[in-house]
């Protein structure tokens, strides 16, 4: 059975299966950089609770409720009980 | 006496792995570490799609046995052969099965038991504060071993076989295009591959029409030198480099062509089946050969037990482990991959010379052997087997163990730099990337120069990477049995190896003090008294701890433990 779909999806085959060669060696790596920038975001968003000014204030501030869920799982990740901000409360 | 045939020696070794693998694997399994299919792994408990993933047990195997795996196999018993080939050969077989296989299985185990924790923080748990800190200095020796002995065998291969000057260096590039092809063209993998591996063939051509000799003074070093000094330039740039530029691509590319190369070797050997020339037990090794007890315990670690193991083991697969039953697999068969290396490179090193004078003249001196002779003897088997030109074989087994060696070499570099900020911060500094990237080259430098910047003391070093490599297997080995004390299992299948490990390594390292002290050899005899130190260390917490656990209640065991979320169903 070497019709032309036949060998089609053969080649998809071994591309995925090069494609998981690659990239998974390295996944965590890449998956720890975008967690790191992130949390990186996310503090520039919550800047002013940690007593910083933020300039940027009034465009971030309807990201606010997007960030408790994720300070919520920053803070679990960071074996705290509870979230270190006051106006973050979430448990 | 003629000796074996080679083939022979290859279906022996292979068959007695495997029979390890089913017998005694299973009986670690079953009676030992208990291993039970219906425990929620790390994996399944803490999946965060990042550190701790379900993986399916093969994946995992190969992600494994390509971490652990490295130039290490191939370099001790292409220098044990020295002593004959059958006690290397019966040390990688049993080694292989009581003593690796178990460690490898144990580390894996008691990991994914902790919640995925490290060897490092088990070593805390278990022995106590101190531990920590002995684990500490021991992977801190470790990577420091790693580092400077892998330097030297790509310099000496880089002299012995100057045809891969080119290959070595030109893959690279091609590492470079393929990471710049695939992240910033979105170019097809498959035929970046295939280009990717033409390229580096051609490169071995090339390399090999055109070899690159270094004069005999070059900057002021030899050209050994002057290549150690290149090699630990690249390493301090490629560990800092964001992984996708360099070491990505280059993992690939190496994947890809280990596989080719391997295929190869191992294709000529069933074709050629060469004989064995090197006597069984050689009873007339060169002046400067050290006693056989206990240096080989010591020249070839990797391939036989090897502390390294418990590293990958506890910190990367015990945190994708699908079902704990899967550990069998990923932990003990993958030991059983590098026994197969380590029994290869017996081969090679034996069967790849044509009389047993030829093979004496190789080996006139206990530093001769090593990875150049693996290539030379592999080269040869090539040749004979697929008719490959000497010269072309020896360039294409030689441009491989480099790739492999520079791969450990640069990722050794990249993890003692966060052994050195950890270190950095107990003492309360907090060192940059750069900052304790300098301080890992400085000191790796300093410790490969001190054995003579022309190579000249070759394969110093060695023993002492098996001494701490064995140091760190005794260490997790005696947190393995702390673990089965309490729980009141059959532990002497841990203890009984560990202990032998813990005194073929002190005895090795005390036989090296002295040759470094009458050779006046003061850093190397400096290095040796702090692993003297340390290994007695690990066997004082290990009885103090051993002691306690004998007065403490047993614990209950696993099976009453497990709740029921603890629980995943057999699906």
């Amino acid at each position: 059975m070497t019709s032309a779909l036949g060998w089609a999806e053969r080649l998809r085959w071994v591309n995925s299966g090069l494609r998981e060669f690659y990239v998974a060696p390295y996944r965590r790596v890449f998956a720890r950089a975008k967690r790191d920038e992130e949390d990186l975001f996310m503090m520039l968003v919550l800047s002013e609770a940690l007593g910083l000014p933020n300039p940027a204030s009034g465009a971030t501030l309807e990201l606010l409720p997007e960030m408790l869920d994720r300070v919520h799982e920053w803070h679990t990740r960071q074996g705290l009980d509870s979230s270190p901000f006051d106006s973050m409360s979430c448990c | 006496m003629d000796g074996p045939n080679s083939l022979v020696l290859a279906v022996i070794g292979v068959a007695i792995m495997i029979a390890g693998y089913f017998l005694y694997g299973k009986f670690l399994a079953k009676r030992v570490y208990k291993l039970n299919a219906e425990f929620k792994t790390p994996a399944h408990e803490y999946n965060d799609g990042v550190d701790y993933v379900p993986t399916n047990k093969f994946v995992l195997w190969g992600h494994h046995f390509t971490s652990v795996a490295g130039a290490a196999p191939i370099a001790g018993p292409a220098i044990a052969v020295i002593w004959g080939w059958l006690p290397a050969f019966l040390w990688v077989t049993i080694g292989t099965v009581f003593l690796a296989g178990m460690h490898d299985l144990g580390a894996l185990w008691a990991s994914q038991r902790n919640r995925g924790q490290s060897i490092g923080t088990l070593s805390g748990r278990y022995i106590g504060k101190r531990g920590r800190n002995l684990f500490l200095v021991v992977i801190f020796l470790l990577l420091l071993m790693v580092i400077s002995a892998f330097a030297v065998i790509i310099a000496d291969l880089l002299v012995a076989q100057p045809g891969s000057v080119i290959p070595t260096w030109g893959a690279l590039v091609v590492a470079l295009g393929v990471g710049q092809a695939i992240y910033r063209f979105k170019w097809n993998l498959a035929v970046v591959s295939v280009v990717g591996v033409a390229a580096l063939y051609a490169l071995i051509l090339l390399g090999d029409r055109f070899p690159v000799s270094l004069p005999d003074q070059i900057l002021g070093l030899t050209p050994e030198g002057f290549w150690i000094v290149a090699l630990f330039l690249y390493a301090g740039v490629a560990s800092v480099l964001p992984v996708w530029v360099l070491l990505q691509p280059r993992d690939y590319i190496n994947g890809i062509q280990l596989f080719i190369g391997l295929g190869i070797l191992y294709g000529a050997v069933l074709i050629a089946s060469p004989t064995v020339v090197a006597p069984a037990w050689n009873d007339a090794v060169p002046d400067d050969t050290p006693s056989i007890v206990p240096l080989l315990f010591v020249t070839i670690a990797c391939g036989a037990i090897s502390g390294f193991h418990g590293t990958v083991a506890s910190g990367t697969s015990s945190k994708q482990l699908d079902r704990e039953t899967d550990a069998r697999f990923v932990g003990y068969f993958g030991a059983v991959g590098e026994g197969l290396l380590a029994v290869g490179a017996i081969i090679a090193t034996t069967a790849g010379f044509q009389t047993l004078a030829n093979w004496r003249e190789t080996y006139e001196s206990f530093s001769s052997g090593g990875v150049p002779v693996f290539v030379e003897g592999g080269g040869a088997i090539m040749n004979e087997g697929l008719g490959i030109p000497p010269g072309l074989s020896a360039t294409i087994l030689a441009t491989m163990a480099v790739l492999f060696a520079a791969t450990t070499m640069d990722t050794g570099v990249r993890l003692k730099r966060f052994v050195v900020q950890e270190i950095g911060q107990l003492a309360g500094i907090r060192l940059g990337t750069g900052a304790a990237t300098a301080v890992v080259l400085i000191i790796a430098l300093a410790l490969t120069f001190s054995q003579g910047a022309d190579g000249s003391g070759g394969m110093l070093i060695w023993p002492l990477f098996g001494t701490t490599n064995q140091l760190l297997a005794a260490l997790t080995l005696s947190i393995v049995s702390i673990m089965l004390m309490r729980k009141r299992r059959p532990f002497l299948p841990v203890l009984i190896p560990a202990a032998f490990v813990l005194v073929v390594s002190i005895y090795a390292a005390v036989v090296q003090l002295r040759t470094f002290f009458l050779d006046g050899e003061w850093l190397l005899f400096t290095i040796d008294a702090v692993i003297i130190v340390a290994a007695t260390w690990v066997l004082i917490e290990a009885i103090t701890a051993m002691g306690k656990v004998r007065k403490e209640p047993p614990e209950p065991e696993d099976d009453q433990l497990l709740s029921d979320d603890e629980r995943i169903g057999l699906g």
